[in-house]
């Protein structure tokens, strides 16, 4: 009933799964007792795989993922994951008292990265994210899409296998979001990272992943699930990208329905 | 939808050929668009806004100071001496190579007392908003002790340490190490949780949480605590100078006050008190106001008026 970052030299299983989520369950006190938000989650990601998590409000996809990230525990169930998560959040996240390559450089201290080495590889970093020239400019210096892109070579500097996505371009405006999809679809394909992202944009999901799994609201459950293989990189207006997420939200609709059916 | 399959596949392949260049274009396009620039302002402006209002008011007190002793208004100097008696007052002290002397036995005591109450309200401080045990059992002493008046202390004082520089000190502390202690722990309190969570995912926790993420973010929180601390340390510090006062204490601004007052001297209470005031706004001028402004600047906290 614990997160566990195991090593991959536990075994087998952890070079076969980026994340294992098995029979995962949480709840929370609430005012009416305890409240049950995610009801027995089963989920893996395969190692260098895209997966987006996709719900309505309330469907327990933020409280999975901090399960994952083991900000928190879970009820009932166990997760595994490939060494540390990293972790993108809505909002940047980035500390204003740092420039944008220390902000880096910080998350390589934490991982023990020696002192010399730290700054070249943040402007590695800096330049994986098209950010060249970044290095010494303070947050409040950039603009929100560029604060995301030091988000992500930060969470990049962990080098963790898995990387995990908070709905990350939510408070974005359209064409920023779609340049950072774009980007993000270019670095997954170059690091192999595997990748679990939270989002309530269905045309976004299915414009990102592999597989997009539909969690039903209160509690959470796997309602559905999409493989999605249209080829990279796709685009956001594609025709085929636009027909899945019609399907996708048919069902979304109809999950949501049942909520007020009661 | 009014796109069909032809754009779709169209895209693709073009998308497979320059996608690379089109997208550092188009990313650093946006860059520019949205990236603002700020420049410094200029040192009239500066001059106009921030420098000329105090100094016109200086100079309106001064002159109804004189006006009211021209017009007669008040017709003794020893109640109130004039402009001019109080600038000999400091020519004098000048000439006598005095007056250097007694800022600087004021000045000494209260940074050297300002830097003994940082040493020990920043440990504090941190121990009060870490621990829940400590934050129970001492925030709202320390929340107390900041409303009450420092001079309270100064009687126990000189009965504790006698009339030695110590005594100044204890006075100092008691003033000043709760403001440093309770703006730290509203600065901690004032952290935002994302950047806690932050820190906690990039391996940040225990003690390197609160070096790395917990202490520069309460950076602001503390730095005012400083600011407050200053002030509280330069009052408890004249209170005790004013009170106590011994040949082995030397004379300090305090002290130069009580003379004054002993002497029938309204000119040199004059003096004293301008003094006390000039010395604490200027220490706060040239060491924490800069301080605070570069800390808020520097997260883009400041917002330019």
């Amino acid at each position: 009933m614990a997160t566990t970052f195991a090593k991959a030299a536990d075994g087998v299983q952890a070079v076969e799964h980026a994340a294992r989520i098995e029979h995962v369950s949480k709840s929370f006190a609430g005012p009416a007792g305890q409240q049950l938000v995610l009801d027995d989650i089963t989920l893996d990601v395969a190692p260098g795989e895209f997966v987006t998590l996709l719900g309505a409000s309330g469907c327990g996809k933020s409280t999975l993922l901090n399960l994952v990230a083991g900000l928190d525990a879970p009820t009932a169930g166990s997760i595994t994951t490939d060494g540390r998560p990293a972790l993108m959040f809505q909002e940047h996240a980035l500390f204003p008292w740092l420039t944008a390559g220390k902000n880096i450089e910080l998350a390589l201290k934490l991982r023990g990265v020696a002192k010399n080495e730290r700054r070249d590889r943040a402007e590695e970093l800096l330049e994986l994210v098209r950010l060249k020239g970044a290095y010494g400019k303070r947050v409040h210096e950039l603009s929100g899409g560029m604060r995301q892109r030091v988000a992500l070579a930060r969470a990049l500097a962990q080098e963790s296998k898995l990387l995990l996505m908070d709905e990350p371009f939510a408070a974005l405006d359209a064409i920023t979001r779609d340049v950072l999809h774009d980007e993000l679809t270019r670095i997954w394909s170059e690091t192999r990272l595997s990748v679990l992202f939270v989002t309530h944009n269905v045309r976004e999901a299915v414009r990102l992943a592999q597989r997009v799994v539909l969690l039903s609201s209160r509690p959470g459950r796997i309602a559905h699930e999409w493989t999605v293989d249209i080829p990279q990189p796709r685009r956001i207006e594609d025709a085929a990208v636009a027909e899945l997420s019609v399907a996708i939200t048919e069902e979304l609709r109809g999950e949501i329905r049942r909520h007020g059916q009661h | 939808m009014a796109s069909t399959e032809t754009p779709a596949v169209k895209d693709g392949v073009k998308n497979g050929v320059k996608d690379g260049n089109d997208l550092a274009g188009l990313e650093a396009g946006l860059d520019a668009l949205e990236t603002v620039q700020s420049g410094r302002t200029p040192f009239r402006q500066t001059f106009t806004q921030k420098i000329l209002p105090p100094l016109t008011a200086i100079a309106l007190v001064l002159v109804v100071w004189q006006a009211l002793i021209s017009f007669g208004v008040v017709d003794d100097p020893t109640k109130l001496p004039s402009p001019a008696d109080v600038w000999g007052e400091v020519e004098d002290a000048w000439l006598q190579g005095t007056l250097v002397g007694y800022i600087w036995t004021s000045v000494s005591r209260g940074l050297f007392g300002f830097l003994l109450a940082l040493a020990i309200g920043t440990p504090l401080g941190l121990l009060v908003a870490r621990v829940r045990f400590v934050r129970a059992a001492l925030g709202p002493i320390l929340s107390g002790l900041q409303s009450l008046p420092s001079v309270a202390w100064v009687p126990p004082a000189v009965i504790w340490l006698g009339l030695e520089p110590e005594m100044m000190y204890a006075v100092i502390l008691l003033g000043a190490v709760p403001s440093i202690a309770n703006g730290l722990v509203s600065g901690v309190d004032q952290v935002p949780p994302l950047f806690l969570r932050a820190g906690r995912t990039l391996g940040a926790t225990g003690l390197r949480g609160t070096w790395h993420i917990v202490m520069p973010a309460a950076l602001p929180g503390y730095v005012a605590g400083l600011k407050q601390g200053w002030a509280f340390s330069w009052r408890s510090l004249m209170a005790a100078e004013i009170i106590a006062s011994s040949p082995q204490l030397g004379v300090g601004l305090g002290q130069l006050l009580e003379n004054g007052r002993n002497t029938s001297s309204m000119s040199m209470v004059f003096l004293a008190i301008l003094l006390i005031l000039i010395v604490g706004i200027a220490i706060d001028l040239l060491i924490f106001s800069p301080l605070e402004r570069w800390v808020l600047r520097s997260r883009g906290l400041l917002v330019k008026s």
